[in-house]
Parts: structure tokens; C-alpha cells; sequence
């Protein structure tokens, strides 16, 4: 029974707590033992919270049987990216300068976790002050993809991703910059949301860019996804970027879209320029074949034009680095974090020079250097103030497509899962790889990444994403949710059913290029 | 226009000086070499970037947020501190702020 509860959807689990089928003690402790059993291969949590989860759960299930309200999710396990305060548990954003930092608050979505009565689990790996896409940059050892462990789980929030694809978690919260929820739930075959810019709180949220950064859920079906957003969304007075207005119920969304199955009257626009050359085969084909099934169920499948993405990338990535020069100035050595005195002592200036310069990761430091070089004298208007007229550009683009369509789509990402190590000798390479998902975090509007099957060529996860216009979040789970519904309708199953039970271990002899992390790499010194 | 192609070790290491980042001789020529090859790609932006286009800061138009002007849910001076590397006396404590030859 214990292995049976790490397989069901988090909809199915919160059902059979409410029903006192199931415990909540008995619902995490089949987490954390899955945990034990197959981190050690995957790497996806910095943290286990262990038996303060089971503390926790206890607690629930005690206000349970005492009649209380604990809400829909009450009792179901959740994990949660490093990148979020929790002050219970340690939150570094996979960095050395934050190692073993525990933050005097929560973030405003943990605190809605718990009062929801959710239980973390844990915090999930993730590319160093989520800088990546492939979870590689982490300073405490990459996070393997469970659909085969010598490639990349996608970043930045592999960890999140790879936990809930591989049932360490019924879902885990992410969060999405330039598509570091919807690129790694494509790798992972997995489902992930980057809800409209302002619509979850950032507060509490380690800031990599500020104008960019999304929090949002990941999860493995549509439906799980909008009971995590309803937890965690709406206004919050602590984020001044935070929307002032009520949300619909994206549950009923969901419901809905997976009730109703007739897209007779829905428009799909696919993005011409998110496709083709730089596309993998069996992506393009899965993505294809995804289309198809919206059209026999009656949606209209228009091509629109964006002419202008092929400007994001290089926007991208002068805005982001401009914003995290400045956001991650605070890790100064002084009021938290690491602090290195340089031989013989130094100035406070020194300190922390040496402070940041032993604790940042060698792409933190890259981003930082080229934002501070965007940012000054000279160079400001050229670059940082082109970038900024770019993103009118592309919020003009979708503007025109949205006033064609319904909702937007693209294969999430161009490829599938790359091996471990075959990009982090050329950033430049493994930034080319955000070009779906940018476009969206410039222009604020919200995506979601969700499974269209495996590329036949390698056998791997290829995901959709569908984008709508700002505050639609709602019209991503309608029609999300029934793209899902057609999809497992015509496969009989989830496609995470195929998930190899091995993780696609190969044979031994095979060459792992990239160590196992082992102890004394996990953040808090291992102990947990 | 800036020149696009040259970033020199000097300009790495004077940038490194203004983000308070000690790098390493070897981390310097590398990144010299990184950045050139970053900044030749992310240059196009100037293409198409013409003065009639209006920058865009944030992508959720917003006005001023204000609250009221009262004490809000704040951290204790303990809380404060409690993750600072050096303390005392209720005080984050650093190093010199001048060297000698200041």
C-alpha cells in the first residue's frame, strides 16, 4: 500500500484523506520512504524534511478527527524549490553562499501551503539562483532525469520536476524566470504552470529578475496543477508587482476542460517561429500529432506569426542579467550568508569580494559580470535600453496573435532531455535552448508546459506548451486539461505509466560523466 | 555603437571590481572570452530596437502601490540577525570599512 499512495495524482490522494481512507502520516511517510529509496539515483531534493513532515502530517490528521476543516489538499505532501523561504528549512537556491541559511520568514506561498495544511516534503535542487536550464549549475551536484539518469532533468527547477515525475512527490512548487518550470516539466513529462507575472507572490522568492520571476506549480496531471495555483495565487500586500484582483477557480477550469471535450470553437495559433530548424524530429512530430487531436476534437488550428521572438533570447539575456547584477548585490558577507576573510584580513569592500567570489558558481558569476557590463556607462542605452524596447516588440507580437486566437502553442522546448555535461562548456548553447519559453516571462503572459508523448527517437519525454494573454491563466487549464484528457484517451494511460522503473540505468560499463552526488555535497552538510 | 568584439581581461577585471567579486587570473581570461562570444549574439538587439519603440520596464502595466503608513508584520531584531555571519551587541559586526592607505 505504501508504494501504492507515491503513485496517485494529488487529487486522487486529497480524496482518500477526506474519505479517511488514507492517513496523512501513512500519505507522507510513503513520500519520504520513496525518497530514501531512489534520491540517492536522482538527486532532486537539497532537503529532506523527514520527521518533521511526519510531525506535521500527524498534526493534520489529529485536527482531522477532530472535526476541523483542513481544506481540499489537507494531508497531502508537497515539495518545494530551494529558491522559496521556508523558515523551518534550510534555502540556499543551490548556493555555497547560502549554504545552511534557514530565513526568519516564510515566503507568502510556503505560508499558503501550510495553511492550506499541505505538507512539505522537502526543498528541491535547482540551477544555482536558478541560473540555467539544466539544474547542472547547482553547487551542490546536478539532479539526474528519471526517464534516464545520464541526462538533464531541465533546469532551472530540475528538482522539482524530476521528484514529481519520479513519485517522490504528488507535486512541488517551481518557479519560472525564462521557462524553468515549463522546460524541465517537458523533459520530465511532466506538467508545470508559469501563471500570469503578478498573479502568484513573489515574495519570499529568492529574486534572480525581478521583472521576469514567476512562481507556479508543478505537478503530473492539469488538474493537480490548478489545485496548487488555487492555493497559492491572488494578491499578497508584501509584493508590490502583485495583482489586485480576484482569480477565478482554476480547478473548475481544469474540471471543466477535461469534461468537456469539444473544442468546436477554440482557436489555436501555432507560432511559425517555434518551429522547424534548431527543432528535434520526434519533437516536432509529437507536437504535430498533439495538434491534430485538438483539431478532430474541433478546435481551429491557425499559424500566427511572431516575428519578433527571434530577438528574445538575446533580449533575455541582457535583461536578466542587468536585474540579477543588481538583486544579487545583497549577498554581501554582512547581515547573511557566507562571509570569507581574505589572509591577513581585509576591508569590509575585500571581504566581500572574497565572500562572493568563493561563493558564487562560475554561470552566477558569468551573469553577473555581463550585467554589470550591460548596465554601464556607454553600453546602458545600447543594450539594456534595446532589450527593453525589444520586449515592446514581442509583448506587440502576442498582442497581435491574441487578437487572432484563443491560445498559443509550441513545443515547449526544441529538444529533449541532453545528456549530462554536453552544454557547460558553451553557455551560449545551453541559453539558445530557452527560445520557446522566453518569450513569455518578457511579455508576462502565462504558459504551460504539459506531455505529448516520447520522441520515437529516443524514447523521451516531448512537451506542449500552450500560452494565453495576461490574467487568462484560467483558459490554459480549460484547455489544458481536455488536451490532456484526448491525449490519455488515446494512449490508455498517463504517459508517465512508461516511466522506466529502473530509470533507464545502463548497463555497467556505461560512461557516467558526471559523479553521483554522495556526502558532504547536500547543503546541510547531509544530515538532513 | 560599442565596439562589439573586444572584451579585454582588463574590462573583465574592472567589472569584476564594480559587482565586489574576487576572480581568479584564470576565471578573468575566461570569462573575456565567454562574454565576447554572449555579447556578439545578444547585440542584435539593436536591430530592430528604433527610437519610435517605447522601452518596457515591466510587463503588467502598474501604478505607484502604496500602504498605509503604519508598522507592519516585521522581523524582530533577533530574527534580524539570526543569520548574520558576525554580531554584537543587537549590530551586524564587519571588518574595517577603511584600509590603511585611506
Amino acid at each position: 500500500m505504501s508504494d501504492d499512495l507515491t503513485r496517485l495524482t494529488a487529487s486522487h490522494l486529497a480524496g482518500l484523506l477526506a474519505a479517511g481512507e488514507v492517513s496523512s502520516v501513512e500519505a507522507t511517510r510513503a513520500h519520504l520512504d520513496r525518497i530514501e529509496q531512489v534520491d540517492g539515483d536522482l538527486h532532486a531534493f537539497l532537503h529532506i524534511a523527514g520527521d518533521a513532515a511526519l510531525r506535521r502530517a500527524g498534526e493534520v490528521d489529529r485536527l482531522r478527527a477532530d472535526g476541523a476543516d483542513v481544506g481540499p489538499l489537507g494531508g497531502v505532501p508537497v515539495a518545494i524549490k530551494d529558491v522559496l523561504c521556508t523558515k523551518d528549512m534550510p534555502s540556499t537556491a543551490a548556493s555555497r553562499i547560502l549554504e545552511g541559511w534557514i530565513p526568519p520568514y516564510d515566503a507568502t506561498v510556503v505560508a499558503r501551503l501550510r495553511s492550506a495544511n499541505l505538507i512539505p516534503l522537502g526543498k528541491t535542487n535547482m540551477d544555482e539562483f536558478a541560473m540555467g536550464s539544466s539544474t547542472e549549475h547547482s553547487a551542490f551536484g546536478p539532479t539526474h532525469n528519471p526517464w534516464d539518469l545520464d541526462r538533464i532533468p531541465g533546469g532551472s527547477g530540475g528538482g522539482s520536476a524530476a521528484a514529481v515525475a519520479a513519485f517522490e512527490a504528488p507535486f512541488a512548487l517551481g518557479s519560472d524566470t525564462g521557462g524553468s518550470i515549463r522546460q524541465p516539466a517537458a523533459v520530465t513529462g511532466t506538467v508545470g504552470v508559469k501563471p500570469t507575472y503578478g498573479g502568484v507572490s513573489r515574495y519570499g522568492a529568492i529574486a534572480l529578475a525581478s521583472s521576469l520571476d514567476q512562481v507556479g506549480p508543478v505537478s503530473r496531471t492539469v488538474l493537480d496543477a490548478a489545485l496548487l495555483h488555487d492555493v497559492i495565487g491572488g494578491h499578497d500586500p508584501h509584493d508590490s508587482t502583485s495583482l489586485d484582483q480576484l482569480w477565478p477557480s482554476f480547478e473548475q477550469a481544469a474540471r471543466a476542460g477535461a469534461e468537456n471535450l469539444d473544442l468546436r470553437g477554440i482557436r489555436v495559433g501555432v507560432v511559425r517561429e517555434l518551429s522547424g530548424e534548431g527543432f528535434q524530429t520526434g519533437v516536432q512530430q509529437r507536437f504535430d500529432e498533439a495538434l491534430a487531436l485538438l483539431a478532430s476534437a474541433g478546435a481551429e488550428i491557425v499559424e500566427v506569426s511572431a516575428p519578433h521572438f527571434e530577438y528574445a533570447i538575446a533580449a533575455y539575456y541582457l535583461i536578466l542579467p542587468a536585474e540579477a547584477s543588481s538583486n544579487l548585490a545583497k549577498y554581501d558577507s554582512v547581515r547573511f550568508g557566507l562571509r570569507v576573510t581574505p589572509e591577513g584580513g581585509g576591508t569590509v569592500e575585500q571581504v566581500m569580494a572574497a565572500s562572493r567570489g568563493a561563493g558564487f558558481g562560475p554561470e552566477v558569476k558569468r551573469r553577473i559580470i555581463l550585467g554589470t557590463y550591460a548596465l554601464s556607462a556607454g553600453y546602458y542605452d545600447a543594450y539594456y535600453g534595446s532589450a527593453q524596447k525589444v520586449r515592446t516588440l514581442i509583448q506587440r507580437d502576442f498582442d497581435a496573435a491574441f487578437g487572432q486566437v484563443d491560445v498559443l502553442v509550441s513545443p515547449s522546448a526544441p529538444t529533449t532531455a541532453f545528456k549530462l555535461g554536453a552544454k557547460m562548456d558553451d553557455p551560449m548553447a545551453m541559453y539558445l535552448n530557452d527560445i520557446t519559453t522566453i518569450p513569455a516571462n518578457l511579455a508576462g503572459i502565462p504558459g504551460m508546459g504539459l506531455p505529448v508523448g516520447l520522441a520515437p527517437e529516443d524514447g523521451l519525454p516531448v512537451g506542449i506548451q500552450l500560452m494565453a494573454p495576461a490574467r487568462e491563466d484560467a483558459r490554459l487549464y480549460r484547455v489544458g486539461a481536455a488536451l490532456e484528457a484526448l491525449l490519455e484517451d488515446h494512449w490508455g494511460h498517463p504517459l508517465l505509466d512508461l516511466l522506466p522503473a529502473d530509470f533507464g540505468r545502463h548497463p555497467a560499463g556505461a560512461d557516467r560523466i558526471v559523479p553521483l552526488p554522495g556526502p558532504g555535497t547536500e547543503p546541510d552538510g547531509g544530515t538532513h | 555603437m560599442p565596439d562589439p568584439t573586444a572584451i579585454t581581461a582588463e574590462q573583465v577585471q574592472h567589472l569584476a571590481d564594480l559587482a565586489r567579486i574576487a576572480l581568479t587570473p584564470e576565471e578573468i581570461e575566461h570569462l573575456a572570452v565567454e562574454l565576447g562570444s554572449i555579447v556578439d549574439n545578444v547585440r542584435k538587439v539593436t536591430e530592430v530596437a528604433t527610437p519610435d519603440v517605447p522601452a518596457t520596464s515591466h510587463p503588467i502595466p502598474l501604478q505607484n502601490v502604496y500602504r498605509p503608513d503604519v508598522i507592519g508584520e516585521i522581523l524582530t531584531n533577533e530574527q534580524a540577525l539570526s543569520g548574520a555571519p558576525d554580531a554584537d551587541d543587537g549590530r551586524f559586526r564587519v571588518s574595517a570599512i577603511l584600509g590603511e592607505e585611506q
